[in-house]
């Protein structure tokens, strides 16, 4: 059937992208170990695993205060999309009322409009109302922009709950409410879950909006403050690349735990969308 | 949305009073240049950030989930990685790759190529080819994830019908893995195009655009001009052309995806 170099060959071809699609990471990560302001010439394996790199990046570009700032923001854009999305999605999934599908269209529209196109009546009503510099300016539009995404995913795990169990819980006398709370909900773990991952993922790496919509060092986002870090250290490559490695680690850390999560709703939003 | 369609009818630094200018920021954009090279510079993003990927992952996970190796699981989380990592990140990672003192031109001289090796991002011939391989580097792995999904829906049965008529592998895709996978190809083609189109976060930490005006998109050129040079009417006209492109794009995959699943 299947020969011996055949499965060789798979085996090398699989071994060398899984190469390239880490090599310019590991690359960086290398990088990092090495001193602050050491000149590095290609790949260059690091002799000792000294952090010292790192912690001297952390607090020449307070990273402390960046990663504390896309924390705040992070959260809030994940909670305010649980809290609002989920009796949302309830109601577009297991009900009927007028205008539904319209309804659900206007959100929908937000999973293909992007930042860019919005961005500029976007910067300039958020200066007219004095919002710009704040954290407002960077969790309500994403907390909108999420929430089509939100709507969207938990209107179908609504819709995929059989309905007998709708049924079921009406004739024991179950309120809407309760119906939604203690039938559904304890299910639909999995579902809250990913969309939760998303969109922290999503708020974590966001870059435009905070480049707009900020311009002070004490609301910055971790990935706008490593930008700056980085035009302002551009040639110390171990610093600059310490410090993307402390702005990926979040992210890349919760994924190698529930990678699951992520590739299946990154998927089937792609896919459904 | 329809307040940038609004501002865009108007001649606007961003500070002083505005003025009606009617469709003319729009008539300035036919014969604007810059405009016109953004655009084409996002055809040509197309081809790397879609449709070099798709193809490689197509090919990728036919050859992969053909075999049925061993490991498949934890390639899918690796090459999955590039999607999780802020592409501020990644820019910094590939600016490092791409540096005169960085991996690939170490490689270069390396192997005797020296010759061929430059500063990547800063070379006008290959700047924009550069930042292209970026997106390919980011949308390979996620096409191959979603195609192996897609393959592994298919039933074995039809794999092995086109044994028993004698396919070989080639004919065996063609006949059975492509015409399966028409739904994620689509879904494939409409998402990176989408994000071809958008780019901005990654060009604007490795090139700016630069050098000259070699690697400009409209998103960029929308950044520029309504937060750095004040010309705030002249954006929004382009962000609005942008998001038209956009959603005629998406309205006309999505019904291609519908017609196909009738």
């Amino acid at each position: 059937m299947i020969s011996r170099t055949e499965r060789t060959a798979t085996y090398a071809i699989a071994i060398a992208f899984a190469f390239l699609t880490l090599a310019p990471l590991v690359g960086i990560l290398f990088a990092a170990f090495h001193p602050p302001g050491a000149l590095l010439n290609g790949v260059s394996v690091p002799h000792s695993l000294s952090f010292s790199t790192f912690s001297n990046a952390w607090h020449r570009g307070s990273f402390g205060r960046l990663m504390l700032s896309s924390l705040i923001v992070a959260s809030s854009v994940v909670a305010a999309t649980v809290v609002l999305s989920i009796p949302a999605g309830f109601a577009f999934g297991t009900m009927r009322f007028p205008f539904s599908s319209a309804l659900f269209f206007l959100f929908l529209s937000g999973l293909v409009i992007p930042f860019e196109a919005l961005i500029v009546p976007l910067y300039y009503h958020f200066r007219d109302l004095g919002l710009t510099d704040t954290y407002w300016a960077l969790i309500l539009p994403q907390t909108g922009l999420s929430l089509s995404f939100g709507v969207f995913w938990m209107r179908a795990f609504f819709r995929a709950t059989p309905r007998s169990l709708l049924e079921a819980a009406r004739i024991d006398g179950a309120s809407s409410w309760t119906t939604m709370t203690r039938v559904l909900l304890p299910m639909g773990r999995p579902a809250i879950l990913t969309m939760v991952l998303l969109v922290f993922m999503w708020t974590w790496n966001e870059f435009l909006l905070a480049l707009v919509m900020i311009s002070d060092d004490a609301h910055r986002t971790a990935p706008l403050g490593l930008s700056v870090f980085k035009s302002r250290y551009g040639i110390d490559v171990p610093s600059v690349s310490a410090a993307a490695t402390l702005v990926a680690l979040p992210v890349l850390v919760v994924y190698v735990f529930l990678q699951r999560h992520f590739i299946r709703g990154v998927l089937s939003g792609a896919v459904k969308g | 949305m329809l307040d940038g369609a609004w501002i865009s009818f108007f001649n606007w630094d961003g500070i002083t009073p505005r003025s009606w200018a009617g469709l003319a920021n729009y008539r300035e954009l036919i014969h604007d240049g810059a405009v016109h090279s953004a655009f084409l510079h996002s055809l040509v993003l197309i081809v790397f950030y879609s449709l070099l990927p798709v193809t490689l992952g197509l090919v990728l996970a036919a050859t992969l989930s053909h075999t049925r190796i061993r490991g498949l699981t934890p390639l899918r989380t690796i090459v999955f990685v590039p999607q999780v990592i802020a592409a501020v990140v990644i820019g910094v990672a590939w600016q490092w790759v791409y540096d005169p003192s960085g991996p690939l031109d170490a490689g270069l001289r390396a192997v005797g190529l020296g010759s061929l090796s430059r500063a990547w991002l800063g070379d006008f011939g290959f700047a924009l080819a550069s930042v292209g391989v970026i997106g390919t580097w980011v949308t390979t792995g996620l096409c191959v994830v979603l195609f192996l999904a897609g393959i592994q829906k298919i039933p074995l049965s039809r794999y092995e019908a086109a044994r028993v008529d004698g396919a070989g592998p080639v004919k065996e895709f063609y006949a059975v893995t492509l015409p399966a996978l028409r739904g994620e190809l689509a879904v494939a083609l409409s998402l990176t195009v989408i994000n071809a189109l958008r780019a901005f976060d990654i060009i604007f930490v490795t090139t700016k655009g630069g050098p000259g005006s070699s690697t400009t998109v409209p998103s960029l050129i929308i950044y520029q001009r309504a937060f750095v040079s004040g010309e705030v009417g002249s954006a929004a006209a382009i962000a609005v052309v942008l998001a038209l492109v956009i959603f005629t794009f998406a309205a006309v995959t999505t019904r291609l995806v519908e017609v196909q699943a009738e």
